[in-house]
């Protein structure tokens, strides 16, 4: 069995989550702090790709990123680089689906951020860096996390942008979504169930990632309102 | 040291006019909730901005829209007590306390002697590892006092500080933070809406009604001569009345209120703005039929209701001489429990009846709009 597609698909899935991660954040962030009717528009713009089939977001992708588009041009005049039909093609098109995922869920937890700790922040010489990383983004994590879980494991599964942006070349540009549905079409069942199962084996393992570390912060919340209640020292008791 | 603020803001559904000038001093604001006191506060600390105006300590300026200057919070040093306290719910005890120091002390070893100090004046020592959400909301209290102090603020603001808490616990918390005040060197601004903390915890204070501050005066002069009548109910006065010079006897001292159908001696000349009279309800007193005649401003009334409170007695009554279609043609007169027996135990009162009742000349506040 060639292991390529499992390879490649966890590169890009890695790569565009990276990407995702922190594009995901900053737009989250600028656009929370917006006024009503500019964010109205950026965020129908930008969770679109959520909503329209990937197919559809592969072929805007190709109008700018094909062989004979402005961008796909200039890159390959300039810099000899192709951007479509190679293996990183898959990351332009996971990251385009998976962003919406990272930006919305972030910015639900940035909306929910009690506003007042950040007042308190800058009151007490807090710089607006410090209060971003050390106070905003802890404060959200789990927000942020989740979000990050989801853009990953949507860019891992992703098909039908990266089958029009990269297509199928084995050992080139397959993943594991392409490649199962390629083996399906040419009849090769058996390959199709193995590869099937492989991938049910890395969702089920993200999955249970995640609930883990939810159990973990969940039993940590516990234990801290347990032992404050058991015993107050040099408190009003 | 003292701090001038004079500024204006639009806040959608009313326009926030703050001036005042608080010294060496605990200058109280007492408003109903949502009149804009917060806002103030986080105007002077520089995280809103006013559309108008300057507010300056001493020599600096922190903000005049005139010659464009806005100094950010950070540069302010103003300790702002936020009403839920904002503590970083991800930080234990002691790394909340060493963020007030990260931008007042540089060194290490200089900032963590600071915190351990602090901590033990507040008594957090042993609770040092614990993060807010485990504390109760006194600890809360202190811990963010504390992380403010380290900071060292020029100007201490103090958010509805007790509004979180209840009872027993709200008293004890008074008692400690008189203490902190009294060692604060600077200006402190208290913002309330409870006229009994204000009264017992500031030398002097303004009212705030729908965004539009008094000039501040003595507290002392705050409740005993409000001046509008907003600032006469947020004080707890209870009677109020429609009112208008009344020309007929005297040399210009009585005064029509009109929801009372009565025209009472108000001692002194009334000044033309007058627009309402008031009268506090443990002022007004209940006459016996014999001693009536000879007193100014008897009125008879009607006892709608008698209510026994915790430690007083509530007697609602009615003026006879009262329009039928006046809604505040009722009177409420408090009275411990004591005299109330005494007089009940003598003439027999209950709902329904008529009684007398007297409101001298000198309980009588005169009120503009």
């Amino acid at each position: 069995m060639d292991w390529y597609p499992l390879w490649n698909s966890l590169r890009i899935a890695l790569i565009s989550g990276v990407i995702v991660f922190f594009t995901g954040i900053a737009a989250a962030y600028y656009i929370s702090r917006l006024n009503r009717v500019v964010k109205g528009i950026l965020d129908v713009i930008l969770t679109l790709p959520l909503v329209l089939p990937p197919t559809v977001v592969g072929y805007f992708l190709l109008l700018f990123l094909g062989n004979r588009r402005p961008l796909g041009m200039w890159f390959f005049e300039h810099l000899g680089v192709r951007l479509v039909m190679t293996w990183y093609s898959g990351v332009f098109a996971a990251a385009a689906v998976a962003f919406p995922l990272m930006y919305r869920t972030a910015r639900g937890a940035f909306e929910s951020f009690d506003e007042t700790l950040a007042f308190a922040g800058q009151t007490l010489g807090l710089s607006g860096t410090y209060i971003f990383w050390r106070i905003r983004m802890p404060a959200c994590r789990q927000g942020i996390l989740a979000g990050a879980v989801l853009a990953f494991a949507r860019a891992l599964g992703e098909y039908g942008a990266t089958s029009m942006l990269a297509g199928y070349t084995p050992g080139r540009t397959a993943t594991i979504s392409t490649t199962v549905y390629q083996l399906w079409r040419t009849d090769q069942g058996d390959l199709a169930f193995r590869w099937v199962m492989v991938n049910m084996a890395i969702s089920a393992a993200v999955l249970l990632a995640v609930n883990l570390l939810e159990q973990k912060s969940r039993d940590k919340r516990r234990e801290r309102t347990g032992s404050g209640e058991l015993s107050l020292p040099g408190g009003e008791g | 040291m003292s701090l001038y603020v004079d500024i204006r803001k639009d806040l959608g559904g009313f326009r926030l006019r703050v001036t005042f000038e608080a010294g060496q001093e605990v200058m109280g604001i007492l408003g109903a909730s949502g009149c804009g006191k917060s806002m103030t506060l986080c105007c002077i600390a520089g995280v809103e901005k006013p559309d108008w105006g300057r507010i300056v300590l001493d020599k600096t300026v922190w903000f005049d829209s005139e010659r464009g200057i806005n100094l950010p919070p950070q540069k302010r040093k103003a300790g702002l007590l936020f009403q839920n306290y904002a503590l970083f719910p991800h930080m234990t005890v002691e790394q909340n306390l060493m963020t007030g120091l990260r931008a007042a002390e540089r060194d290490q070893r200089k900032a963590r002697a600071a915190a351990e100090e602090m901590m033990d004046r507040f008594c957090l020592t042993g609770l040092r590892r614990h993060r807010p959400p485990q504390l109760s909301g006194g600890q809360q209290q202190r811990a963010a006092l504390a992380r403010i102090l380290l900071a060292r603020p020029k100007v201490l603001m103090l958010d509805e500080p007790f509004s979180a808490l209840d009872g027993y616990l709200r008293w004890k918390l008074e008692m400690e933070l008189m203490d902190i005040l009294g060692e604060f060197d600077g200006p402190t601004l208290f913002v309330s809406h409870n006229r009994d903390e204000i009264y017992r915890l500031c030398h002097r204070a303004c009212v705030m009604d729908h965004g539009t501050s008094t000039p501040p005066s003595s507290v002392k002069a705050v409740f005993e001569k409000p001046q509008t009548l907003s600032a006469c109910l947020i004080s707890g006065c209870k009677n109020y009345s429609e009112a208008e010079r009344d020309g007929g006897e005297g040399q210009g001292t009585r005064l029509y209120a009109r929801d009372w159908g009565v025209s009472l001696d108000c001692g002194e000349r009334v000044p033309k703005d007058a627009a309402y009279i008031g009268v506090r309800s443990h002022y007004i007193r209940l006459v016996r039929d014999g001693e009536r005649k000879e007193l100014l401003n008897s009125v008879e009334c009607r006892i709608c209701r008698i209510v026994e409170d915790v430690f007083h007695m509530i007697v609602m009554v009615r003026p006879l001489s009262a329009p039928f279609d006046s809604d505040r043609g009722q009177l409420r007169l408090e009275m411990p429990k004591t005299l109330w027996q005494e007089y009940a135990g003598q003439s027999q009162a209950k709902e329904g009846d008529t009684v007398w009742i007297r409101i001298a000349p000198e309980d009588i506040l005169v009120l503009k709009m």
